[in-house]
């Protein structure tokens, strides 16, 4: 460990130059960088159990040293390269509907309604 | 199915240097690894469909005419609710890259340190002037939104920026530079081997080198060459050299200067100046200063090479144009988007370059398909991540010379 440095503070510092605000609440600037923040530590929760039950399975027991020092091979990185990638899509379902709504172009589902009503 | 997964961050390739990651940090950059490549690829189509779905017909029906120039979309862009969502999660990951890599660096920096001082002495392959200022244009913001940029000091004579560099081109990348983060570099090789095989350059010189990792592997093909790399970020380029140093290179040297004024180095003097993702970091006045100080030290023969990403032209569409600028305005680099609206072909003509010396090629990262599948990017450009350059550059007319 730096012995001098408050490394946690100091890892946070911003960069030079100004953010650009991305909406029209700053307060919903400030929630995106949390929830991203959260939604990598589950990401990373999960992995780390993963690492626990791989090491269960091949040992028996485990020790913290096995858990920091494990490295997926082939096989297990694509494994949970795709549970990422799955936990990612689920996330993020709500920005990727958005997208093929987007492309599909629907009317308001009171036109339906009312169309329907009439047929 | 497998060839769409990155691979892990744990298969980078762990050099002396490098800073070691906790389980849990690894885990951090997997995730950022996989956000990145989900940003630009499933979710990155919105902006498209927002712009022509949205944006163009309502911008149809207010000018009465298409959008002219690039900025004009932006700032019609920049109002619509997908874009403003999608550049948020865009700005929110690079930030969070920043904040796990500048974790791993800090909290282990009396060892880094410890250890890059102790190569630097040994190697005498780094030579510090602190009499080289930070130009304004390195210092006018952080760029890549990397806190202290690649010049500031945590504490004196640190390598934190170095390092932090170093550990997190692979989030920002999707993992396609490979392990040792240097697929430019293996690319430039391949380019060079393919197109000069007899080609030996004594002395090669790359500009703006940062850590080193696209010039390593320049010195590592060619073993019996003198490597220059020059960069003017004492903190970048102390943990450079001892990255290279932990890699067994011999053959290169790390020198703080400034690529404006090279007057040290005499006419003629280098066979081969590289730059790679260099030019696009400068200002509209040092571009050209530094272009001119290379063809003066570029011996008759002799080749100048940038990898850069494509100029934008007539040819390509405004909106392209105007996804590629968004690391202008949401990711500190100021000078990208006049950069590549430049002509660069006429920039390097000014420069003394001849028009008909010069040549673009297009190039890719060469990386180990063992461990790092291909990126799924072909045809799928990511405007600006994507490992896929376009090369400009020129091979030094001898006659102009002798006639010099």
């Amino acid at each position: 460990m730096s012995e001098e440095l408050d490394w946690v503070a100091l890892s946070g510092r911003r960069a030079k130059g100004k953010r650009p605000e991305y909406f029209d609440d700053p307060a919903l600037d400030r929630l995106y960088s949390t929830v991203f923040a959260l939604a990598a530590e589950v990401s990373a929760l999960r992995e780390r159990q993963d690492t626990v039950e791989r090491l269960l399975d091949a040992k028996g027991t485990i020790r913290r040293e096995d858990i920091e020092n494990y490295a997926p091979d082939r096989q297990a990185g694509e494994e949970r390269g795709l549970a990422t990638r799955a936990y990612i899509a689920r996330i993020m379902r709500g920005f990727q509907q958005e997208v093929e709504a987007l492309d599909a172009g629907d009317p308001p589902i009171a036109d339906i309604v009312e169309k329907l009503s009439r047929e | 199915m497998s060839a769409d997964l990155p691979p892990p961050y744990t298969a980078l390739t762990r050099h002396p240097m490098m800073p070691r990651t906790t389980h849990d940090e690894a885990a951090r950059f997997n995730f950022l690894t996989h956000f990145n490549r989900y940003l630009s690829g499933p979710i990155g189509a919105g902006n498209r469909l927002a712009y022509e779905k949205r944006v163009l017909p309502a911008f149809r029906a207010e000018h009465g005419r298409d959008p002219e120039h690039r900025y004009e979309i932006r700032d019609a862009m920049n109002k619509d609710p997908w874009h403003r969502t999608w550049s948020a999660l865009k700005r929110n990951s690079m930030e969070m890259r920043q904040h796990n890599g500048r974790q791993v660096v800090l909290r282990q920096l009396d060892e880094l340190d410890a250890m890059a001082k102790q190569y630097n002495e040994h190697s005498g392959m780094l030579e510090l002037d602190p009499a080289v200022e930070q130009p304004h244009y390195q210092t006018a913001v952080d760029i890549h939104c990397q806190p202290g940029g690649y010049h500031s000091e945590e504490r004196p004579g640190d390598i934190t920026v170095g390092a932090n560099y170093d550990v997190g081109l692979f989030a920002t990348t999707g993992g396609a530079l490979g392990g040792l983060n240097d697929g430019g570099g293996q690319a430039i090789v391949e380019w060079i081997k393919q197109e000069r095989p007899d080609w030996q350059p004594r002395r090669i010189l790359d500009i703006g080198c940062t850590v080193g990792h696209n010039a390593v592997p320049i010195a590592q093909a060619f073993p019996d060459a003198e490597v220059i790399a020059i960069d003017t970020a004492a903190p970048s380029l102390r943990y450079g050299a001892a990255r290279a140093a932990g890699l067994g290179v011999k053959n290169i040297r790390f020198v703080q200067a400034s690529g404006e004024d090279l007057s040290r180095w005499p006419d003629g003097y280098f066979d081969w100046v590289q730059t790679t993702m260099f030019l696009h970091e400068l200002s509209a006045k040092a571009m050209p200063r530094i272009l001119a100080e290379a063809n003066r030290m570029l011996a008759p023969g002799g080749l100048i090479f940038h990898i850069e990403q494509p100029q934008y032209s007539d040819e390509m569409p405004l909106f392209e144009q105007f996804m590629r600028d968004w690391d202008a305005f949401n990711n500190n680099e100021p000078f990208w988007s006049a950069m590549h609206g430049q002509d660069l072909k006429q920039v390097m003509a000014d420069a003394g370059f001849p028009r008909e010396s010069q040549f673009t090629v297009g190039v890719r990262a060469v990386v180990d398909p063992e461990i790092f599948p291909p990126s799924p990017d072909d045809g799928e450009e990511d405007y600006g991540r994507a490992a896929i350059w376009n090369a400009y550059g020129a091979w030094k007319p001898v006659a102009q010379a002798e006639a010099a």
